[in-house]
């Protein structure tokens, strides 16, 4: 599962597919975001993480100009994101996320469409029943309403709405955070796959080191609104990326030395 | 019973108005509140403010809002010119209009307030711009509960439209109003259970669409779209086309019998003079003198002292002519309004008790009062003691009532038969004064003003000598006796109760017209 690192710090890349330079968000006297700066290059996917209130979710919204940074400027394939059309500019940036949003009033094949509907193209059923087997969905699904789905089918929906405008690049937003452990893990395998047959460049925002480290090929560590780690995920478990990065890596390593404890024969529980 | 179904055919065109009235005020509601919710939802001030004056508006009785659009009419005529309506349509349209605001506007604002915050975020992430969102998403998973309130605001004005009797426009209270009135139980129930049974079917109408919208049905949300826009067609269309050519001679009445006869009897001499006649019934009593000067109405009957008082703002007491000469002079002067002449007899104020109770008391006068007052209820139709009637009396005597008490004029002498009241301030004209047998106490002050009773033209039709020669008779011809006969028909409750039309008609014969 793990990857090698496409190139460590991106600097070879002659043109990063996103770029923040220096973007700050500020809610009246909370900074969310203060200062951040980096590069994101095409094909690689980036996990986010941070402990509730770093601002990775607020910086991740900057991309699709959800929030608009009160300084510094993000762009997009070389263009500053705020000088593009907000609804041109989200067709182009699939976004998944926690809540995961389905229209309750839109059938399935609704859902999935819209967004070529809203750009004026009409999905045709074989577009509709193709994108919700790359999500491992039953294509007779297409005619049902968001109720009648399990959580995991439904944010398997939300993928696949993402996925239909053919975006250049997936922002995730805690995608899986409320699913159940084993949905959580298969759509993530899912996902992981889609991004490599899909040729996609993914930014994804957990707060799950274990789930960043598993998916992505370079971790970003946010705290308190700066950026205080970037590494790839053997580099971060072997002990790079500092106390904060190394306090989250913890977690999801102790519990499996634990497990591993527990499996030994004759070994006492800790 | 049987008369209540007598009755309701005869209520199709009052049922067709309803209609039209309560349609177009929800219609207008909800061009202004739907608009009106979005914005408020952008806005946290827009929303406040909105909910707030909505509110207050509800606060206000629907009787009092319906009456204050006259004169905010009557004053807006200087920006709008004298074509501008102050009675009828209009101010029933926009007090109702107010009065449904409140529901649809609260609804939409709650149905927007509490939609899925994810759903809207999915809307934005999926790049929507703000019109989209607002007709792909807001609009549609609102609509169930916008509905809900259009629900709610749609009985409300139902109902609050049987209160346009009172300013003029024709409804479903035309017969509530008369029959309370007249005491004709048959003809306020008749129109109570067509304004439920209206209220009912559309609250059932609007509740399939409502379900029709929250279970995505479609064909029950155009259904029932199509039953309502097929009953309100039919409604419009039963209502002829607006703005005939010729109008009508129009007929006001107060809220009492005595009117009610009157403007039968003119209007049956107007109908046989070959004049289309409407009426309009249950006007407010302050209502009409303006409605005639601004020739909203076109023929009205009004008293002496009413006049006097009310509108020359006079206490002084002149005596019995002087005060009409002045009057029919004051009238032509200040509103083009013509007073024909007097009909004959006089609808004053007196004050009545039980022969029984003022043998007791020892009270034969006003004056014998004042020492026992103290002790005992007055009771007065309900503006009796905001009148300068009453305050004359009042300080001419130095009477100071234990109690006042307001009843509906047909309830006061039930009241005083029942002891709630020991004094009532009785009409000389009523003829249950004589039925029941009661002591008018004199006013040896002269305190009290006369009444003679004045037949009134409008400006419009104050020269037209159709209407002149066909009234003209009445001049002088009603005397109080067979007032009192008259009244008394309607207002009794056995046998020999009549109908206000009834009445007039053996009013005419015994007055020889």
């Amino acid at each position: 599962m793990p990857r090698t690192p496409l190139i460590g710090q991106a600097m070879a890349t002659p043109q990063p597919l996103l770029r923040f330079e220096a973007v700050t968000c500020r809610f009246g006297e909370i900074v969310a975001v203060g200062g951040v700066t980096c590069d994101i290059a095409p094909g690689g996917f980036v996990a986010l993480v941070g402990a509730s209130g770093s601002g990775k979710s607020t910086l991740l919204k900057t991309v699709n100009t959800l929030v608009a940074p009160t300084g510094g400027r993000v762009l997009f394939g070389g263009e500053d994101v705020t000088t593009l059309a907000p609804a041109r500019l989200r067709r182009r940036v699939g976004y998944v996320f926690q809540g995961i949003g389905l229209f309750p009033h839109f059938s399935v094949a609704e859902n999935v469409g819209i967004g070529p509907r809203l750009a004026g193209e009409k999905l045709p059923p074989e577009r509709i029943a193709e994108l919700l087997r790359l999500v491992e969905l039953d294509p007779a699904l297409a005619a049902r309403m968001p109720d009648e789905l399990s959580g995991g089918q439904r944010q398997r929906v939300g993928v696949a709405r993402a996925l239909a405008g053919g975006p250049e690049l997936l922002i995730m937003d805690e995608p899986f955070g409320a699913l159940d452990p084993l949905t959580r893990d298969a759509l993530g395998r899912k996902v992981r796959e889609l991004h490599e047959t899909l040729g996609l460049t993914t930014v994804m925002v957990t707060h799950d080191m274990a789930e960043a480290l598993l998916l992505a090929d370079r971790v970003l560590v946010m705290d308190a609104g700066a950026l205080v780690a970037d590494a790839a995920p053997r580099a971060l478990l072997a002990g790079e990326g500092g106390p904060v990065a190394q306090r989250l890596a913890s977690v999801p390593r102790e519990q499996a030395e634990r497990l591993a404890a527990m499996e030994t024969p004759g070994a006492r529980r800790a | 019973m049987r008369a209540i179904w007598d009755i309701l055919p005869g209520l199709g065109d009052k049922l067709a108005a309803h209609v039209a009235l309560s349609a177009s005020a929800i219609g207008l509601a909800m061009l202004i509140a739907l608009p009106l919710a979005v914005w408020a939802g952008r806005s946290p001030v827009v929303s406040r403010l909105a909910l707030s004056l909505a509110s207050l508006v509800q606060t206000i009785p629907a009787l009092a809002l319906l009456a204050l659009f006259f004169p905010l009419l009557l004053s807006l005529r200087a920006v709008f010119g004298e074509g501008l309506p102050t009675l009828g349509f209009l101010p029933a349209l926009m007090a109702l209009t107010l009065y449904a605001l409140l529901p649809i506007l609260r609804n939409a604002v709650t149905a927007q307030a509490n939609l899925d915050p994810g759903v809207l975020e999915a809307a934005d992430g999926v790049g929507m711009t703000k019109w989209q969102r607002l007709t792909l998403v807001e609009a549609p998973l609102a609509a169930p509960f916008i509905m809900a309130g259009i629900r709610t605001a749609s009985v409300w004005t139902i109902g609050a439209a049987t209160l346009a009797t009172t300013i003029g426009q024709p409804s479903l209270g035309d017969p509530i109003f008369a029959g309370l009135q007249t005491q004709n139980w048959a003809l306020v129930l008749a129109g109570c259970l067509a304004s439920a049974g209206l209220a009912l079917a559309a609250d059932n109408l609007l509740w399939v669409i409502e379900v029709g919208l929250s279970r995505r049905a479609r064909w029950m949300t155009f259904g029932g779209m199509a039953v309502v826009a097929l009953g309100i067609a039919a409604a419009l269309w039963g209502q002829g086309a607006p703005g005939d050519a010729k109008r009508p001679v129009v007929i006001a009445a107060k809220q009492f019998s005595e009117q009610y006869i009157l403007a039968k009897l003119i209007g049956s001499r107007l109908e046989a003079a070959g004049y289309a006649v409407e009426y309009r019934d249950g006007l407010g009593s302050a209502v009409v003198h303006s409605a005639l000067a601004s020739s909203s109405v076109d023929i009205a009957v009004d008293y002496t002292g009413t006049i006097w008082a009310n509108y020359l703002k006079r206490t002084d007491n002149p005596g019995r002519e002087a005060m009409y000469a002045t009057i029919r002079d004051w009238e032509m002067r200040e509103n083009g309004v013509r007073v024909l002449g007097r009909l004959g007899f006089e609808n004053a104020y007196a004050f009545a008790m039980r022969q029984d109770r003022a043998a007791a008391l020892g009270v034969a006068s006003l004056a014998d009062l004042v020492a026992v007052a103290p002790r005992l209820t007055v009771g007065g139709d309900p503006e009796f003691f905001e009148r300068p009637e009453w305050i004359a009396v009042r300080d001419a005597y130095g009477l100071s009532f234990g109690r006042t008490r307001n009843f509906a004029p047909t309830f006061m002498y039930n009241a005083l038969a029942s002891g709630e009241a020991d004094v009532i301030s009785a009409y000389t004209s009523d003829g249950r004064i004589a039925a029941d047998r009661l002591l008018v106490l004199a006013d040896p002050e002269g305190a009290l003003p006369s009444y003679d009773a004045l037949l009134m033209l409008s400006p419009r039709i104050a020269g037209d000598a159709g209407v002149i020669a066909a009234l003209r008779p009445l001049i002088g011809a009603i005397g109080v006796e067979a007032m009192r006969e008259a009244n008394f028909a309607v207002d009794r409750e056995d046998a020999g109760k009549r109908t206000p039309r009834q009445a007039a008609q053996e009013l005419a014969r015994k007055s020889g017209l």
